[in-house]
């Protein structure tokens, strides 16, 4: 970046640029508030009227209480069930972020005949509605014998995962100049070791913003959790979390509490991934 | 650099293969699995104080509690639907009585319990409406736990005592103290629609005191129409009644509805079942009373029961845990907890407070007729259409419209 | 010529598996909904009698209930909201914090923060921030609280417990004249905007415009500096070089963008019943909503299933021939 460049980001309008990066942050920062400011409240403070009350201790008893259960009250904790999700989660995204890759750049930069017609068949897949096919699905894993079982809610996550990877990872190497391709072909590379050498280093923004997507969506999945991990010692933490509450009872302070406590490992990724955003990644890469 | 990249990927890939790896597994040791939506509150204590007693008589068995909160209980029964479909059922599982047996196909999936019901002796100490109402196709497929009331009509102590009224009778009485409290600037009747069935569930209290016990009953066998003028002059009583509730109703739980405005003196009545006295025992508030629903006198009545899946291998810990909840001590322990009433008719009322107590009485002396919206009296097909019909009405305020959507339904249901 | 043909297969054998993975679990899946659609299945031991489009007739109709065009009328109302509301708020941040600025770790942080948080909890959260209170008892709540606060109470309304769909009435001028021209089909409450879902798409919006933020800044990051330089050097304003260079360039991302937020919002589910459960007289309820409630709750399968075809085929005239067209026109540039 020279140095022409960067004096030309300082300008007089860069006080109105982080005005209103602080007025947006607050005001994103709001619900954020009341769901930390309510799990630090005691049961009964936790009032609508009084929402937007301070706590008034600063007292971490909902985070143990959620995290550990009650006994007497017939409440199950949080923490059996966080090494679930984490079994389930890492190997699921580090899977399907791999598919997705693999599959987005055949179809971006080897166009066999029929391709086109792939990607969207591919794509469609990611409306189906998962409500409807439970029942069918549940038999198909009980007939190849993943019902039940941790594995079998990763694959679940991998296969309806395949869509939405493809479809990052195809935009992705779509825009990075097909001459990077064709200059390595004409060097006698082939498919794979294009890909090792040329797509895969400058894949890492196309990772980080896929990685950040299927993290989240698999970590707080509810449904598959539930149904396909049927049994609550397989059962991941969405499912725990929502156990905390029951018919016409439900103890705010702790529920808030549990869902940052849930909410942590995504968030930690989040900060570890973002520093990967680099600046003009691309920049460069195509000279003269 | 191809290579690293590749090994690297490699590693990377059967990491993630091993950790899938290790997340399978599991065996089977002596365990009973019971399955419920009760997860936290009164009903999570009295499930707990049944582990308990179970637990004392067989100690070697380890209790897994199953239960899954949300939706009313749809979370559950998605949950079940699979597992039993799939393959992988629970030891026992939570059943309404009544007809919400069909629709898991008793047949083919529940094990009837006529004998456990003869060598228990459960047809002397169960009402005989109630044993009627667990009867299906010829067979019992449910042991009852406990028993909710869903026609009462709360008030607040304070709110009528301050304004000198007396909970009403007859829905004359009912709209005269409307008004009385609408003078005083107090919501009259406190209100939650959120979760879609509360207006359904009004009105089946509304319908059952104009039509009376045998006319309710009927409609759902086809004996009385639903064109039936009557059940007009019901859609209007419910419609005069939800025009003087909360106007945020559409925000709220019955139980949000109760802890904004009726126990804060700002609402004077609610219409809901009696697991609103399970939730006033949690808030510790006492300044209530009750009276049936305006009209005669009869007992809106649902309740609980435990069911067996067929085919399970060795069911003897399900079987233990059927005769823990169908005893005494064992309906003893859980009905106060979750402030229900027990099934049997001869466990001690001591145990109980007093709306309870007044309860138990009324089970054993008032005409008992079963709920809709607690899937006793129609399939849970025909439940879930009518909820919604009722949903639309406490907006629109259509009579004729509902009227002829609840006559089509009801069509649909009883031509199988 | 050798090397052509193995790379070839190679590519095929890269995508085989996701496609066969596909064929099963999505086509496969599809075919059997289709087919259960079309029968009478309502009890958990399939009962494959077949009726037709009964099942697809009783949803379109208003009686017994017209729950699942109200339904069609909040999915659409909803995604017009919530794709544009997090397009351009995730557009603009992503402008914003693309101009180097201090703490940006700390801004995009802030930014991702929601989308971290199930949709259960923000659907309560909001529930919280938006519910009304009632008019009766002079208890405002929430935001409603805060305008009577700031002094501006006029600015209250019922937010998600409104049950108004605004629509144009057969009626009005407007209404008479469609009906002459043949359209009067058009002048019914379910074409129209249901004033409920505006808090549903608050809330989803601050869920997931921090993703789009995202990806539009990793986007921009990509646009080489050369090309912004040489706009500028050539005199353009900063204005101009974001829309003759830059929006340009991001098309892609849009695309992507409206997809991905596409597909959640035809399939949200958990937000909803969290934050407003179906709402007064249905303003609030979704497809998915009205799916799991028919399927689980009334064991109503076939029809389950016929809102799911209904929903894939709105997916399908919709959105694939745009797909179509817009890859086609990638691979000619």
């Amino acid at each position: 970046m020279n140095a022409l460049a960067s004096r030309r980001a300082i300008r007089p309008g860069t006080v109105t640029v982080y005005f209103l990066l602080v007025v947006a942050a607050a005001l994103y920062l709001v619900p954020i508030y009341l769901q930390v400011a309510t799990s630090f409240k005691s049961f009964q403070e936790v009032k609508l009227a009084t929402m937007w009350r301070f706590p008034s201790t600063f007292s971490l008893a909902s985070f143990v209480k959620a995290w550990v259960g009650s006994a007497a009250q017939g409440m199950n904790g949080l923490a059996p069930n966080f090494m679930n999700s984490v079994y389930i989660t890492v190997p699921a995204t580090l899977i399907s972020a791999m598919l997705g890759s693999l599959n987005g750049y055949v179809l971006a930069k080897w166009r066999f005949r029929g391709a086109n017609v792939l990607f969207p068949l591919l794509l469609f897949g990611m409306f189906i509605p998962y409500q409807s096919i439970l029942i069918p699905l549940v038999q198909v894993l009980e007939k190849i014998g993943l019902y039940g079982t941790r594995g079998g809610l990763i694959f679940v996550h991998v296969v309806y995962g395949i869509p939405i990877t493809t479809l990052i990872f195809r935009n992705y190497y779509a825009a990075i100049p097909d001459e990077l391709v064709e200059a390595s072909k004409m060097d006698g590379a082939g498919i794979l070791s294009i890909y090792a050498n040329i797509l895969f280093p400058l894949s890492i923004p196309g990772f980080v913003v896929v990685m950040i997507w299927q993290f989240t969506s698999i970590w707080n999945d509810f449904l598959f959790g539930l149904i396909v991990t049927s049994t609550p010692d397989l059962q991941p933490i969405t499912v725990a979390l929502n156990n905390l509450a029951g018919s016409y009872f439900v103890e705010w302070n702790v529920q808030m509490a549990g869902a940052l406590l849930a909410a942590l490992p995504t968030l930690l990724i989040y900060v570890f991934l973002s520093r990967y955003f680099m600046r003009g990644l691309l920049a460069g890469s195509v000279k003269g | 650099m191809s290579r690293r990249i590749i090994s690297t990927l490699s590693i990377v890939l059967v990491l993630g293969a091993s950790l899938a790896l290790v997340a399978c597994g599991g065996g089977k040791s002596n365990k009973l699995e019971i399955f419920s939506w009760w997860t936290v509150g009164g009903e999570g204590e009295g499930l707990k104080a049944l582990f308990d007693i179970y637990h004392k008589q067989y100690p070697n068995v380890q209790i897994i509690n199953a239960a899954v909160a949300g939706g009313a209980g749809t979370n559950a029964k998605a949950l079940l639907a699979t597992r039993l479909t799939g393959g992988k059922p629970p030891d026992a599982f939570q059943l309404h009585a009544g007809l919400e047996v069909e629709k898991y196909d008793p047949e083919k999936y529940i094990l009837p319990l006529d004998d456990f019901y003869k060598s228990e002796g459960l047809d002397k100490v169960l009402p005989q409406d109630l044993l009627s109402l667990l009867q299906y196709k010829g067979h019992y497929w449910g042991v009852p736990v406990d028993i909710h009331r869903a026609n009462i009509l709360w008030y607040n102590k304070k709110v009528f005592a301050d304004a000198k009224l007396q909970p009403p009778t007859t829905w004359d009485e009912y709209f005269k103290v409307v008004k009385a409290l609408k003078a005083r600037k107090i919501i009259p009747l406190a209100f939650g629609s959120k979760d879609g069935y509360e207006a359904g569930h009004t009105f089946e209290t509304v319908l059952i005191s104009v039509l009376g016990p045998d006319a309710y009953k009927g409609l759902w066998t086809g004996a009385t129409k639903w064109t039936d003028p009557k059940v007009a002059d019901a859609l209007n009583t419910l419609k005069k009644l939800l025009a003087d509730v909360n106007s945020d109703h559409s925000a709220l739980t019955w139980d949000g509805a109760l802890g904004q405005y009726f126990i804060t003196n700002k609402a004077g009545m609610m219409i809901m079942g009696d697991w609103v006295n399970g939730w006033f025992i949690s808030q510790n508030f006492t300044d209530y009373g009750w009276e049936c629903v305006p009209g005669p006198k009869v007992f809106d009545g649902l309740s609980d029961s435990f069911a067996l899946p067929k085919g399970a291998p060795d069911n003897t810990n399900a079987m233990n845990w059927l005769k823990v909840c169908a005893s005494q001590a064992g309906q003893g322990a859980f009905n106060p907890l979750k402030g229900s009433i027990p099934a049997r008719t001869d466990v001690d009322p001591s145990l109980f407070n007093p709306y309870s107590q007044s309860a138990m009485k009324d089970w054993t002396s008032e005409p008992i007729v079963p709920s809709v919206v607690h899937g006793a009296a129609a399939t849970e097909k025909w439940a879930t259409v009518y909820k919604d019909i009722l949903a639309t009405f406490a907006t629109s305020g259509d009579v004729a419209a509902a009227q002829k959507a609840l006559d089509q339904t009801a069509t649909d249901n009883l031509a199988k | 010529m050798k090397a052509v043909a193995r790379d070839r297969a190679i590519s095929v054998a890269l995508v085989a598996p996701s496609l066969i993975l596909i064929a099963v679990f999505v086509y496969g899946f599809i075919g059997f909904t289709g087919f259960s659609s079309l029968t009478k299945w309502d009890s958990l031991e399939p009962n494959f009698k077949f009726v037709g489009l009964h099942n697809y007739q009783r949803l379109f109709s208003i009686v017994p209930t017209d729950r699942f065009l109200c339904d069609l009328r909040n999915m659409v109302t909803f995604t017009v909201l919530f794709l544009a509301g997090s397009i351009v708020l995730g557009f603009a941040l992503a402008i914003l914090l693309d101009r180097q600025v201090k703490g940006e770790g700390i801004f995009r942080n802030i930014f991702l923060f929601p989308m971290a948080i199930s949709y259960v909890v923000t659907g309560v959260l909001w529930r919280w921030i938006l519910g009304p209170g009632s008019t009766q008892s002079g208890g405002a709540l929430g935001i409603n609280l805060l305008f009577d606060k700031l002094g501006l109470g006029f600015l209250k309304w019922g937010w998600f417990t409104d049950p108004t769909s605004v629509y144009i009435h057969p009626d009005s001028h407007f209404g008479v004249f469609l009906s002459h021209i043949g359209l009067g089909g058009l002048a019914t409450p379910y074409v129209g905007i249901s004033l409920a879902m505006i808090s549903v798409a608050i809330a989803a919006t601050w869920q997931m415009s921090g993703y789009t933020m995202a990806m539009y800044l990793a986007a921009l990051r990509g646009i080489p500096t050369e090309m912004r330089e040489a706009a500028r050097v050539d005199g353009a304003s900063e204005m101009q070089v974001y829309m003759r260079v830059i929006v340009p360039m991001i098309r892609p991302i849009t695309l992507s963008a409206l997809i991905v937020l596409g597909h959640i919002s035809l399939k949200i589910f958990d937000l909803v019943v969290s934050m407003t459960g179906p709402g007064p007289a249905f303003a609030t309820d979704v497809p998915a909503l009205y799916m799991w409630e028919t399927t689980f709750r009334g064991n109503n399968f076939a029809q389950g299933a016929a809102i799911a075809v209904l929903l894939l085929l709105l997916v399908a005239v919709l959105i694939i021939p745009y797909l179509v067209s817009s890859t086609r026109s990638e691979v000619r540039r």
